[in-house]
């Protein structure tokens, strides 16, 4: 009980709560199944990122790449179901091999020419990106297919609000959690899963213990590469547009709320539920301001006094905690 | 031949080999004194937004929010010379405002590379996190503070400094030599920069022998801040308006540039001639691809792949001395 009172992410939770009270004070409308399924479906896109990152940063590496993988794989898919048909299946395998190859890219890379991860991918975010613009020639592709736009209207179940206007769980929510649960069945039960943990906290020894480090990155970064590819065709399905430049530049935002859930930068650290709890505060904040009408050019001032609050305080926590651990030692 | 090529070798190298198989592909328009000018005018807001990125990194740091504090830098100079400046003022009450408005512009630089100093050095917050946080509440402040429009509009005395020369020479190029000899004379030559080395490559070791290392992390970042509002100042001139948003684009081309001259991404090791010559090359794929006229996004996917390229040629060179040596 103690341990959970002074966990990170219960202060983040506790902030999100506070959050949410204030928000529901100024507008009742923010508290509402209608709202919270809607903040559940357009955040899914951030959300399938952010599980994706959440693997890297454990991993002790770092990925910038992303945002480009989920351009590329979003583009490709569009041009290959406009061109040749298909249905939903084939449009979620199409952008997720194209996600995990270019992920496997990345992983070859910084293993075999042991090129630091955040050079590596910065590198290849221009690659991958410059070449897909110079490819499609920075055309936007309008005109999807009419069982393309038809599956964004799918629910698990609706309800009827008081103007007669439905709503309910989508299916775009229930594919983002589907994953999160397979994330978290890896990360917790299985091998590769303890093995991404150890080679974030000490890659030497989880090299002595026996893990195949260079499994485990290709994993890692595959994985990456996939959760990317699969949100390129959640946000094609969000918008319905394909445009190459609508993702790249976002790489940063989808980082901080991963941070903002407690994971570390050194590796070895990171929980599902802090991640989510990051996305939902993000999420909470930029809806928030909305219902309470705060002109939407404050958004960022917000999310910066955010980050910077809660990462100072996370960071005074730690060094008041070195400082009694040393004190004890000298006693 | 016992000497091992250093990275500046390397990267000299390559900048031949890409000098000449541009001018091949070019012919005598690439060697035209008119090339090199405009490459002159486009180089030093890279150039000295990347000396911002690469002392912090040397740190074993890093610094997200230089765009963004660019960006306010060249938004709170710009109201001031739009609020002051009517078409009656005359020229030396003008120039006063200029004087003015330029130097409130890099206080407010000075003071953003505090905050992060501060938040880095005192609050041992990550630099990453740290400039992450700082990077979006600038640009937020930058958004509140103009509403998201273009400042445009500034007297003479202002765009000379971004599209004037002297001698032939463009001024944001006297500019950038002066920042690059500055940077160069600071880190080899004062005890803050062999500090700045140290703790890069061993803070724990730098702490022991007796250096300050809170202090020397949050003068770096207020050098980092100052050469960012340095580079906001051309790059307002030049553009002749601010805006929250401009040159978002090179934030991760500082970091590439950076790496690129032979920075680690780890700390402790880069030099400013590194630096210098990794620019050029830059610099020198741009202008000849453009010339080509080839798209610019292909230039950006090429720039990634020579990172990747020197960075590959690094690693095989290091360990082929590795093998002789042993």
């Amino acid at each position: 009980m103690k341990r959970l009172l002074a966990s990170y992410e219960t202060f983040v939770f506790l902030v999100i709560v506070l959050l949410c009270i204030i928000i529901t004070w100024v507008n009742p409308n923010f508290l509402t199944l209608e709202n919270l399924f809607d903040l559940l479906k357009s955040y899914s896109f951030v959300g399938i990122l952010a599980i994706g990152v959440l693997f890297v940063l454990i991993s002790g590496g770092i990925d910038i790449s992303f945002t480009a993988v989920a351009t590329v794989a979003m583009y490709v898919m569009a041009v290959i179901i406009v061109r040749y048909g298909g249905n939903m299946l084939t449009a979620f395998l199409i952008a997720s091999v194209i996600g995990i190859i270019l992920g496997m890219v990345n992983a070859v890379i910084i293993y075999f020419f042991n090129i630091h991860s955040i050079i590596t991918t910065i590198a290849t975010l221009n690659i991958y990106y410059g070449l897909l613009t110079v490819f499609s020639g920075g055309k936007w592709i309008y005109a999807l297919p009419t069982w393309f736009r038809e599956f964004t209207e799918i629910r698990v179940f609706t309800l009827t609000n008081a103007n007669g206007i439905e709503y309910g769980l989508s299916i775009i929510t229930v594919i983002w959690f589907a994953l999160l649960a397979l994330a978290w069945l890896i990360l917790r039960y299985t091998m590769i899963g303890r093995g991404i943990y150890a080679m974030g906290g000490n890659p030497t020894s989880a090299r002595r213990v026996g893990f195949d480090v260079l499994r485990l990155q290709l994993f890692v970064y595959s994985f990456m590469g996939w959760m990317a590819g699969i949100a390129g065709v959640i946000l094609a399905l969000l918008v319905q547009t394909v445009a190459p430049n609508s993702i790249v530049g976002k790489e940063l935002d989808v980082l901080a709320a991963v941070i903002l859930g407690g994971a570390s930068l050194t590796g070895g650290v990171g929980s599902l539920w802090g991640t989510m709890l990051g996305v939902a505060l993000i999420a909470i904040m930029g809806n928030g301001l909305t219902m309470m009408r705060v002109p939407a050019f404050w958004y960022n001032v917000f999310i910066g006094l955010t980050i910077v609050i809660s990462v100072s305080a996370n960071a005074y926590r730690h060094k008041r905690k070195k400082k009694r651990a040393i004190a004890v030692e000298i006693e | 031949m016992n000497r091992k090529f250093s990275h500046t070798t390397i990267l000299a190298l390559v900048m031949i080999g890409i000098l000449l198989l541009m001018w091949a592909l070019n012919g005598s328009q690439f060697l035209r004194l008119g090339n090199f000018q405009s490459m002159a005018f486009q180089l030093p807001e890279l150039g000295i937004l990347s000396l911002a990125m690469m002392v912090t990194m040397l740190t074993a740091g890093i610094n997200l929010s230089i765009i963004a504090s660019a960006n306010l830098t060249g938004i709170v100079t710009a109201l001031i010379l739009t609020r002051f400046v009517t078409p009656e003022t005359t020229g030396a009450a003008s120039f006063a405002i200029v004087i003015l408005a330029v130097g409130a512009g890099l206080l407010t630089s000075a003071a953003i590379g505090l905050l992060n100093g501060f938040l880095i050095a005192n609050v041992e917050v990550s630099p990453i996190l740290a400039t992450l946080g700082t990077m979006t509440l600038l640009n937020g402040v930058a958004i509140v503070m103009t509403k998201g429009y273009v400042i445009s509009g500034f007297p003479e005395a202002i765009r000379f400094i971004g599209n004037g020369q002297i001698l032939g020479i463009p001024v944001p190029m006297i500019v950038f030599i002066a920042c690059a000899a500055l940077m160069a004379l600071l880190l080899t030559r004062t005890r803050m920069g062999v500090s700045v080395y140290m703790l890069g490559s061993n803070p724990t070791a730098c702490h022991f022998s007796g250096i300050n290392n809170a202090s020397v992390l949050l003068k770096t970042y207020l050098v980092s801040g100052l050469y960012s509002g340095i580079a906001a100042i051309i790059m307002m001139s030049r553009f002749n308006s601010a805006k929250a948003d401009y040159g978002e684009s090179y934030l991760l081309m500082t970091v590439l540039a950076s790496v690129l001259g032979g920075t680690s991404a780890a700390g402790g090791f880069g030099k400013v001639s590194g630096l210098v010559i990794a620019l050029v090359i830059l610099q020198i794929i741009s202008s000849g691809l453009n010339l080509l006229r080839v798209s610019n996004f292909l230039t950006i996917a090429i720039w990634g792949g020579i990172l990747i390229l020197v960075m590959v040629i690094n690693y095989v060179s290091e360990q082929y001395q590795k093998r002789r040596t042993a």
